[in-house]
């Protein structure tokens, strides 16, 4: 590619940034790294990055009031988070981020993230409303789910819940962050509601139910979409 | 002009009923009136309102009016107690505590129970319902109260046996029961009221008109006392009313007569009318060392009945019964006194002066109540315990007379020089030391001596015992008198010293306990030195239990070692319940050979300390009972301090801990993970240039693999033990949860095909879904590695009576028998599979987080066939239907 890609590596630890340096580059992506929260607003600004990698265990301030600021400026955001800190990469998917990785991480999978993350950043300017996912094609403007061709039935709060997560094809949506536009406000808690959902799409599109391949689980955060190019 | 203040005594009894049951007394004048069918009637009445009612024990006397009645309540069976031979009914007080009913009747409050049985008094066992919150509806007949038993028994001429304190019904509501005394004749008559042989004989003693209406009388008084009582109480205690006058203080003077029974059920009455606080008072002079054991007995008695009508105790020491009353009465502010007139001679009381005459003249300002005392004095036998003998020691005998042989021969050697009339003023010498130092008889006798030897050699004619001149005899007299009040006097001091001595002992004792409890820290040195020091001063054996957890266990003993019997353990147990003493020479428990007191503050008992003798005789005596007291007040404080320290410096312990804890998981999290994260990534990076290469490179991969999963499973194993598991309780669908369990294993799973066996219809669980996640992914995980490969992992659910059940089961070789428990603990692996792989971490995590969860894991061998089966149980409570659409 003749103009690369700037991704910002955010983390303080050095070993870590080197790590991820070497995976990006091998993938044409430019890279910058930062080590600090006050490294990181003005890489924002110098080196306008597409997608930054944020760590949030930063030396001088909380990652997660990053993410509004750099969300303001542009790019994507994929947080980069302990395996266990649920909270904390629900909290951060609420404030904005795009996506989150799990230390420790894979490098297929980070730069598959990237590759939605950015993916979606195109796309949010020319709206694609037809998302695929194997032989599933959800139509979101003609608020049709076909499977192999064959028009499926949903119930109205099925197919919502399934258009939130195709909108986001490939990046989790929280548990808050569905019940909010399928179900309204105040539903924020009322989880059953999506297990609910999920278990009649599930049933209505998966060969396997006991198996899905369409719609993941992320336990306590929130559901997925499962595109082809995201895996 | 200040607003009135509400009475803080009147507040502190509204407080205490607080919480308690309320017990209702039906009172009658006597039996057959209709109380036992009233309190039925009232029960059904109740039970008709929705009220939970249950009969405890209802005594029917085969009135069949009152049986009809018991039709349709609900009885709790009686418990069958084996007394000598007999089975007797007696209420089960252990099942209505089970049953826990809102109200209880219970039949004949005054009722004693069979020997065995828990408490000796049926009230007592009415008082712990209560105590547990149960309203209780009961019986009495007037005759049966405490205060009144000598009253009645003096017109009726039947005195009965079983007594009620009047403390019981004291905050009861009262109902009378009454019909007029001619219809009850008439009833008795008919055969209404008892069996019908023993009624007419019972007619001609106790049911005649005129008994019957004195009883009426009596009843209907007593029950306006108590709604006056009642309304001046509500009234103080809601300040209702303005002014009351200062209360009323009563002192009664108790002694070692029988008689004094009497004078503490007049206290009594008197300490009603005047609704004044009262005191019982023992004045213990130097007499109360020579109290024969009866006597002793008998004023542990009339100690014991005042406590239980509601006074309080007091022993006091002083060198004379009108000192101690005088500065008991002044301290106490008492303004009522009351004294028995003890019937002595006229001799006694010209030698000691009337005690009454001295009270009435030197406590001025306070009424005194001068009771005649009618009993006689019991036979008093020859005062024991002195310290010398009455007689005086052989060697005070061997001095004085000594004494008067060097008198003697003085006398002569100035006789020779002279008649000398006053020579006998010298043999006051030797008398006057005989009588002061060894006592009156010594004295006596030296005088007798003294005079002899005086007449003999001095008075004219000398040599002979004959006195001619009248004025030789006065001599011999006032040396006799001289004796005699000598050696009074000298007795006096001597019998003081001797009290100053016991009591300074007494006092000295406490002070050295005290001291050396300010020393101690910890509670088994403390339970040790109360052993040895309660052993010491009282003669007896001691034992210190002290409650952990659901168990009493023995601290400390003296002598050391001790065990105890079911029983005695029962009688402890008791103690640190309900926070009274229980055992041998107490109201509860009484079969123990053990005394046990509660040791702790008001409102916790913190050890129970047992005491017991190894003869026959009571664990203590009445007159010993207020040092020991005492003892255990300050052992209780100090265990409260102990208790109080050692919560201290855990609670620092628990911190240091923490604390220690923290920086461990922090470190490990960052110190360890960081660099595996970076050896895990750039392994991935690195590509193989030759297929030895690719070998060496997927095997560290591997290892660094498995050093990533340690890792990561011990920081899971810290967080459990750290107690810092944070947790967001969501619904989860089963499948769905499994399915994600199965797709993050990915890899591990390739040798083992997963069936998995979940019904749709299954509900929610509510969990937290990140810990979940990881106990079905440990759990799996470990089922494929001790599963052969190829072999199937079957996750399955189904609901039971129990809730919910989820198994994984492998088809390994299963868990070695008796293993099924310690699998998981930390590091615990199956022997012989040291090849898996494993860390030994999986099993207990899932286990922690589980448990965190509130849910239970269990592991066993499948029933049918080999390998192991794991089960996470889910209560119904943690299981949510799905909702309808």
């Amino acid at each position: 590619m003749s103009n690369p890609l700037t991704i910002l590596v955010v983390d303080d630890e050095p070993a870590i940034r080197r790590l991820l340096h070497a995976g990006l580059t091998r993938a044409d992506y430019r890279v910058v790294e930062a080590g600090s929260a006050k490294e990181t607003l003005s890489a924002i600004q110098i080196d306008k990055p597409e997608v930054v990698l944020l760590d949030l265990g930063l030396p001088d301030r909380d990652g997660l009031e990053l993410i509004p600021i750099i969300k303001s400026v542009g790019p994507a955001v994929i947080v980069v988070s302990a395996r266990d800190a649920t909270d904390q990469k629900v909290a951060a998917l609420d404030l904005g981020a795009d996506d989150y990785v799990s230390k420790p991480f894979d490098s297929e999978e980070v730069l598959a993230r990237i590759r939605t993350a950015l993916r979606h950043r195109l796309a949010s300017e020319t709206a694609n409303p037809i998302v695929r996912c194997g032989e599933i094609e959800i139509d979101l403007a003609g608020r049709i789910v076909r499977k192999a061709g064959m028009e499926m039935h949903l119930t109205p709060k099925e197919y919502g819940f399934l258009a939130e997560l195709a909108k986001s094809h490939g990046r989790v949506v929280t548990h808050a962050q569905l019940l909010r536009s399928v179900w309204g406000p105040g539903h924020e808690s009322d989880v059953e509601y999506l297990r609910v959902a999920a278990r009649g799409i599930r049933r209505k599109l998966e060969d396997d139910p006991a198996q899905p391949t369409l719609i993941r689980n992320e336990p306590g955060v929130g559901y997925r979409l499962i595109t082809l190019t995201s895996s | 002009m200040n607003p009135p203040r509400p009475d803080p005594d009147a507040l502190l009894r509204a407080a205490a009923r607080e919480g308690k049951g309320r017990l209702k007394v039906f009172l009658g004048a006597a039996p057959g009136v209709g109380k036992t069918y009233e309190m039925l009637s009232d029960g059904a009445a109740r039970r008709d309102a929705g009220i939970d009612v249950v009969i405890g024990v209802v005594e029917t006397h085969g009135r069949r009016e009152t049986e009809d009645k018991v039709h349709g309540l609900e009885v709790v069976p009686r418990k069958r107690i084996a007394y000598q031979g007999h089975i007797l009914d007696e209420m089960d007080i252990d099942a209505i505590l089970a049953r826990k009913p809102a109200l209880a009747l219970v039949d004949e409050l005054a009722h004693t129970n069979a020997p065995g049985s828990r408490h000796d008094k049926r009230y007592q066992d009415v008082e712990e319902l209560l105590e547990a919150g149960i309203d209780v509806y009961s019986t009495l007949n007037i005759q049966h109260l405490e205060s009144l038993n000598d009253l009645i028994a003096s017109f009726t001429k039947v005195r009965v046996r079983e007594t009620l304190p009047d403390r019981v019904i004291e905050d009861a509501d009262l109902e009378i029961v009454d019909i007029p005394p001619d219809e009850l004749i008439e009833r008795l008559r008919e055969g209404k009221v008892y069996v019908p042989e023993v009624a007419t004989r019972a007619l001609g003693h106790f049911f005649s008109k005129s008994n019957l209406s004195a009883l009426r009388e009596l009843a209907l008084r007593r029950a306006a006392q108590a709604v006056d009582a009642q309304m001046l109480d509500y009234m103080r205690a809601n300040a209702v009313g303005g002014t009351w006058a200062v209360n009323d203080r009563l002192v009664v003077a108790i002694s070692e007569q029988p008689g004094a029974l009497e004078l503490v059920r007049a206290a009594k009455r008197l300490a009603d009318a005047l609704r004044a606080p009262w005191t019982a008072v023992h004045i213990e002079t130097p007499r109360s060392t020579g109290f024969t054991d009866a006597e002793n007995a008998q004023l542990a008695e009339t100690i014991h009945l005042a406590a239980q009508l509601g006074a309080q105790v007091a022993t006091v020491p002083a060198t004379s019964v009108v000192e101690g009353l005088k500065h008991f009465a002044a301290d106490a502010r008492a303004t009522q006194l009351i004294v028995g007139k003890s019937v002595r001679s006229r001799w006694f009381e010209m030698r000691h002066g009337s005690i009454v005459d001295r009270l009435v003249r030197e406590t001025p300002g306070l009424a005194v109540h001068v009771l005649p005392l009618e009993l006689a004095p019991p036979q008093r036998s020859l005062p024991p315990g002195r310290p010398v003998s009455a007689w005086g020691a052989p060697s005070g005998y061997a001095v004085s007379l000594g004494l008067v042989l060097l008198v003697t021969l003085l006398g002569m050697a100035i006789f020779a020089r002279g008649n000398i009339t006053n020579i006998g003023l010298l043999f006051l010498i030797p008398v006057m030391v005989a009588a002061t130092r060894y006592g009156l008889r010594t004295g006596i006798v030296t005088g007798l001596v003294s005079s002899l030897a005086y007449n003999f050699f001095f008075i004219p004619p000398t040599h002979t015992f004959t006195i001619e001149d009248p004025q030789n005899i006065i001599t011999v007299l006032v040396l006799l008198g001289v004796a005699i009040v000598g050696s009074q006097l000298a007795s006096q001091v001597r019998e003081q010293a001797l009290l100053a001595q016991a009591s300074s002992a007494q006092n000295s004792s406490l002070a050295g306990f005290a001291r050396q409890l300010t020393g101690i820290s910890t509670t088994d040195e403390l339970a040790q030195v109360l052993c040895a020091e309660v052993a010491r001063l009282l003669d007896g054996n001691t034992i210190i239990l002290i409650p952990e957890k659901d168990s009493l266990s023995i601290r400390a003993s003296c002598p050391s070692g001790y065990k105890l019997e079911l029983l005695d353990e029962a009688a402890a147990r008791w103690t640190l319940d309900n926070n009274k003493p229980a055992g041998r020479g107490s109201d509860t428990l009484t079969a123990s050979e053990w005394l046990f007191y509660p040791v702790g503050t008001a409102s916790k008992v913190m050890a129970v300390f047992g005491l017991s003798r190894s003869d026959a005789r009571a664990p203590i005596r009445s007159d010993q009972l207020p040092l020991l007291l005492s003892l255990l007040d300050q052992a209780g404080l100090a265990l409260e301090r102990i208790a109080l320290e050692e919560e201290m410096s855990n609670l620092a312990h628990v911190r240091e801990r923490d604390r220690l804890r923290h920086a461990l998981l922090s470190s490990v999290s960052h110190d360890l993970r960081t660099p595996l994260t970076t050896i895990l990534g750039s392994l991935k990076e690195i590509r193989a240039t030759s297929p030895e290469q690719e070998q060496q490179l997927l095997a560290t991969r591997s290892e660094a693999e498995r050093l990533h999963r340690f890792v990561a499973n011990l920081l899971d194993m810290v967080r459990i033990e750290a107690g810092s598991l944070h947790q967001s309780i969501e619904p989860v669908d089963l499948s769905e949860a499994v399915a994600s369990a199965l797709h993050d294993l990915g890899a591990a799973l390739l040798d083992h095909p997963t069936h998995m066996k979940i019904p749709a219809d299954l509900p929610f669980v509510l969990v937290d879904p990140q810990l979940f996640h990881h106990c079905l992914i440990n759990l799996i995980e470990n089922a494929a590695k001790y599963g052969q490969p190829g072999t199937p992992v079957t996750i399955a659910a189904h609901r039971d009576t129990h809730g919910l059940a989820l198994s994984v089961e492998d088809e390994g070789l299963g868990i070695p028998e008796g293993q099924e428990k310690r699998i998981f603990e930390t590091f615990t692996r199956i022997e012989g599979s040291d090849r898996k792989g494993g860390t030994g971490l999986g099993l207990a995590i899932v286990k922690g987080f589980a448990e965190a969860m509130g849910l239970e894991v269990c592991a066993a061998n499948r029933s049918g066939g080999r390998g192991a089966s794991f089960i996470i149980r889910f209560r119904p409570g943690q299981l949510r239907e799905w909702p309808q659409e």
